[in-house]
């Protein structure tokens, strides 16, 4: 089912329990604030790997499966289709149409989320131990047996092309694809993953199989769960979902060339504030520098109040009700950018006091702020460990980033471990005063509209 | 018809389940002060949060907004925290803060390593009565203000047209107001508004102190009584008693076109009876006629008869019930017809389904599914401890015990379906409702700018203080 954008519904949660069997690997591992969390390295019989956390307090699991691909599989004249074909997955499989689903799942109390990203197609469940059993038969049913039937393709149609016709005229939204189509071009990250109003109206039952089939495959696939499940149980659950998914899938897209240069676009749209979104490329999260990167962005635009962005643009001038930025590796492409509202009188001075700030930070920052920043994200990180919900999500985020288990303990130590000049290095290759790009959606004093 | 066969064999599983609440302490300080504590060892974490009993239905006449300005003001210092140094010694522990504000209640929190929780105390104590404030940088926060009303309102048409149907849903009880406020009015707050304000109801014997995690009601209490027990009440408390509502005499009606509006709907708001204390039993059945009306996408009473077929009249359709409000609560009805079905045609189709709901009854099957979920959406809700700790806090601000909040299980299981159908007779009356139109063309009435619908399951608009902020591993926002 898609939510129309304009009804901030209830998002439901959903998370995937795995299992193992032969092979556990056991590892227990003492996050920094005496927390210990314990995370499990299932392997099931028929060879499916999954990481869990057991946690028998609560009688339910949350599980995560992410299929590495996303959006970014639409082959170039369906886009579009990966994300309807998603929302198509809690619309009627195996035996049940789209009620009749719906019906199965709540008898159970299960919550099934299915979500389209760039680079991911993210399944989230949550299920209660009296009903696993049954809970993980039908959300197998979705991965496997989806049906497209007409009606349900039609009515689901309709509710994209609604999110479509809302996300352009929705100055976040307009802001998003714009920069986007300016830094990719032609590349799937070039524009939006729902498709546009044509592309989708052409999509057919023939293509939602074939991109289902192209997307949903075990060559890449990412699992982990937490909660009230054993290894054993995880193995299980692990081979009744993954089993009958095709073994390989379809290739994923090529590098993401960068073809954005520094500038200003402005996009006309009539509203007393301008929405900014700004940035230039990346850094890659495989880099050796990622962590100074990650602690430099921290310092300058990260979301807390004492951030300098923050600091100057909000709590000294008053300026917006919020900036910030960061880093965004994606699979193909890096970027680093972040985003603003402010008033469209104010628009040309906030654009030149963040210029500033760039300029100032590409020569890096001070032992103050280094000190400070260190403080806060070493003590943050043990709690994000929260609840089965987090602790699954951060569990399978972490197998697609390449990171092993060990990282839960090693990370902090890797923040604490950087240096003044280790900034000072990564802010003169990173931080590029005249790569930055402002897209301004508004109707900002001073300055022409640049793009119809 | 399968959820037939999974009906009997689910419910024979779920009714093994108890219906209880977490389990909490509570106590209550000399000076007035009442607490919370909800423990949950799972997580080496804690999250402390201080609810004062005062909100946008508080404010002066003329005043809006100064309940949420004050919000914002409390960061900026005290005898002993200069302006920004609260957040900033919350973060230099590795912990988040931040403030909401409410019709009913304003609340501060912080999460942090459960071993700072000391600290957070001595810090919370301290503004509840040292607030200082420079002209300064009261002007500067009322900017960013501004600009918070112009991201979140004046830019959204969506919201632009919530304000107004707000405003005539209430004739007479400051639930009328919007939280952030009019801008003309937010224009000329000042310096002794806020501190008006603040001396009027920023005292422990109109606060609630609710901590929630890897924490012992003991531990709790000692450091509760070393750092909010000398704090002196405040003897003149006023009486929580608003302008309350007249007689609804007339339905309203309210049409609004907005040039950004992409999707055009109609929405409707009845006036309806809130969660009492020790009497909740209406509410429930509210609730869960809400749910079985529009609380599934799929499988609701409106998402059946609208959404289905070749004939369907609607893209999306809901039902939503707020109770947890001190004087009055709100049931709605949304639906975004398809293209090609007009608003008036899209409207008389909801109609159309409630009516024949009132004539038909409960589906006795979506019945018992719809109290399964909630049954079992009390397993779920012990996963995140802070959101249990939110919703001890609305309770104990708008009128409720610890009692009501543990009892609410119970209360939703308690509803049969005439209690359901009896609810609907009574709330879905068109005299104490605002039907609204939001739409792209200029039609007929309305003009101006545009607003954005509530929320449906939790209409309560807060107002956090910082930006949205994704987070997961790092830089990990895709």
């Amino acid at each position: 089912m898609i939510h129309l954008r304009l009804f901030p519904m209830q998002r439901i949660a959903a998370r995937l329990a795995p299992a193992g069997l032969m092979f556990a690997g056991f590892l227990a591992l003492a996050l920094p604030a005496q927390a210990e969390i314990a995370i499990q390295q299932v392997t099931s019989p028929n060879g499916h790997k999954a990481w869990l956390v057991e946690d028998p307090t609560i009688p339910f699991t949350a599980l995560e499966l992410r299929f590495r691909g996303g959006t970014s599989l639409d082959p170039t004249d369906q886009r579009g289709v990966v994300n309807l074909m998603t929302a198509l997955l809690e619309e009627g499989s195996g035996d049940l149409d789209a009620q009749g689903f719906a019906a199965a799942r709540d008898d159970l109390a299960a919550r099934f989320g299915f979500d389209a990203g760039q680079d991911v197609i993210s399944v989230s469940a949550q299920f209660l131990t009296e009903n696993r059993d049954e809970a993980v038969a039908l959300l197998r049913q979705a991965l496997v047996e989806p049906r497209f039937d007409a009606e349900a393709v039609e009515r689901v149609r309709a509710q994209v092309l609604s999110n479509i016709d809302s996300d352009q005229r929705d100055p976040n939204a307009i802001a998003g694809e714009t920069f986007a189509r300016l830094a990719f071009g032609m590349h799937p990250y070039g524009a939006s993953g729902q498709g546009s109003r044509d592309s989708v109206a052409a999509l057919s039952q023939a293509d939602l199989i074939a991109a289902h089939q192209a997307a949903l495959a075990r060559d890449r696939v990412y699992v982990a769960a937490s909660g009230d499940i054993s290894a054993e149980e995880l193995g299980a659950v692990l081979d009744r979902l993954l089993s009958d998914l095709p073994a390989t899938g379809a290739p994923l897209p090529g590098r993401a060339e960068w073809k954005m240069t520094g500038g200003v676009t402005v996009v006309d749209y009539p509203s007393p504030q301008s929405v900014i979104r700004f940035g230039h490329s990346g850094i890659k999260r495989d880099d050796p520098d990622f962590i100074p990167a990650f602690v430099l962005n921290e310092i300058v635009g990260g979301g807390r109040f004492s951030a300098r962005l923050m600091t100057e643009v909000r709590d000294r001038r008053g300026l917006t009700y919020g900036i910030y930025s960061y880093l965004s590796p994606l699979d193909h492409a890096e970027l680093y950018i972040g985003q603003f509202a402010t008033s469209n009188a104010s628009v040309e001075e906030a654009i030149g006091i963040l210029r500033a700030e760039w300029a100032k930070a590409a020569a890096g920052v001070t032992e103050a702020e280094l000190e400070a920043v260190k403080t806060y994200l070493t003590g943050a990180y043990p709690l994000r460990f929260d609840g089965n919900g987090p602790i699954a999500r951060i569990l399978v985020g972490m197998q697609m980033d390449g990171l092993p288990v060990e990282y839960v303990t090693d990370r902090n130590a890797m923040v604490a471990a950087v240096t003044l000049e280790d900034v000072a290095r990564v802010a003169r290759g990173l931080i590029r005063p005249a790569d930055l790009h402002f897209v301004v959606v508004g109707q900002p004093e001073g300055m022409e509209p640049t793009q119809p | 018809m399968l959820q037939r066969l999974f009906a009997p064999m689910v419910l024979a599983i779920l009714v093994a389940l108890p219906v209880r609440a977490e389990d909490v302490a509570r106590f209550t300080l000399p000076n007035g002060l009442e607490a919370v504590v909800i423990e949950d060892h799972r997580a080496p974490v804690v999250v402390h949060m201080m609810w004062y009993r005062t909100g946008a239905a508080d404010e002066p006449p003329g005043k809006s907004g100064i309940a949420h300005f004050l919000e914002h003001l409390m960061f900026k210092g005290t005898d002993t925290m200069a302006p920004g140094e609260f957040s900033a010694t919350v973060e230099a522990q590795g912990g988040d803060d931040n403030a909401f504000t409410s019709w009913d209640y304003t609340a501060y929190f912080q999460r942090v390593a459960a071993d700072r929780l000391d600290l957070m105390m001595r810090m919370e104590a301290d503004r509840m009565r040292g607030l200082i404030l420079s002209e300064q940088d009261v002007a500067t926060e009322r900017d960013v203000i501004l600009e918070e009303r112009n991201q979140r309102t004046d830019s959204d048409p969506g919201s632009l047209f919530g304000e107004q149907r707000r405003a005539a849903l209430y004739l007479n009880h400051p639930y009328r107001l919007p939280i952030i406020g009019w801008r003309h009015e937010i224009e000329a707050l000042n310096r002794s508004d806020a501190l008006e304000f603040y001396q009027t109801f920023y005292a422990p014997n109109n606060a609630i102190l609710i901590v929630a995690g890897d924490v012992t009601p003991e531990e709790v209490r000692a450091l509760a009584e070393t750092h909010y027990g000398p704090i002196a009440p405040t003897p003149d408390l006023p009486p929580r008693i608003r302008p309350s509502e007249p007689p609804h005499l007339v339905e309203r009606r309210l049409a609004m076109a907005d040039p950004r509006v992409a999707q055009p709907y109609v929405i409707r708001t009845y006036l309806a009876p809130q969660r009492r204390a020790g009497d909740q039993a209406e509410a429930a059945a509210l609730t869960v006629l809400a749910e079985i009306l529009g609380g599934n996408g799929t499988t609701s009473v409106m998402a059946r008869a609208l959404q289905f077929g070749a004939e369907a009249k609607a893209l999306y359709t809901a039902a939503f019930y707020d109770g947890n409000a001190l004087d009055s609560g709100n049931f709605g009805l949304i639906i975004v017809p398809v293209p090609g079905v007009s608003l008036e045609d899209g409207e008389a189709a909801m109609d159309a389904v409630v009516t024949r709901f009132l004539e038909d009854g409960v589906d006795k099957a979506e019945f018992e599914r719809v109290k399964r979920q909630l049954r079992a959406s009390e397993i779920y809700r012990r996963d995140d401890v802070e959101q249990l700790a939110r919703g001890y806090g609305t309770a104990l601000t708008t009128g409720l015990t610890v009692a009501d909040v543990q009892g609410w299980p119970a209360a939703l299981q308690a509803v049969t379906v005439d209690d359901v159908m009896a609810a609907a007779q009574s709330v879905l009356d068109r005299r104490a409702s605002v039907t609204g139109w939001l739409m792209q063309e200029e039609t007929g009435t309305g003009d101006a700018e545009p607003p954005s619908p509530a929320p449906a399951v939790d209409p309560a608009p807060v107002q956090g203080e910082v930006p949205m902020k994704t987070d997961q591993g790092e830089g990990a926002q895709k």
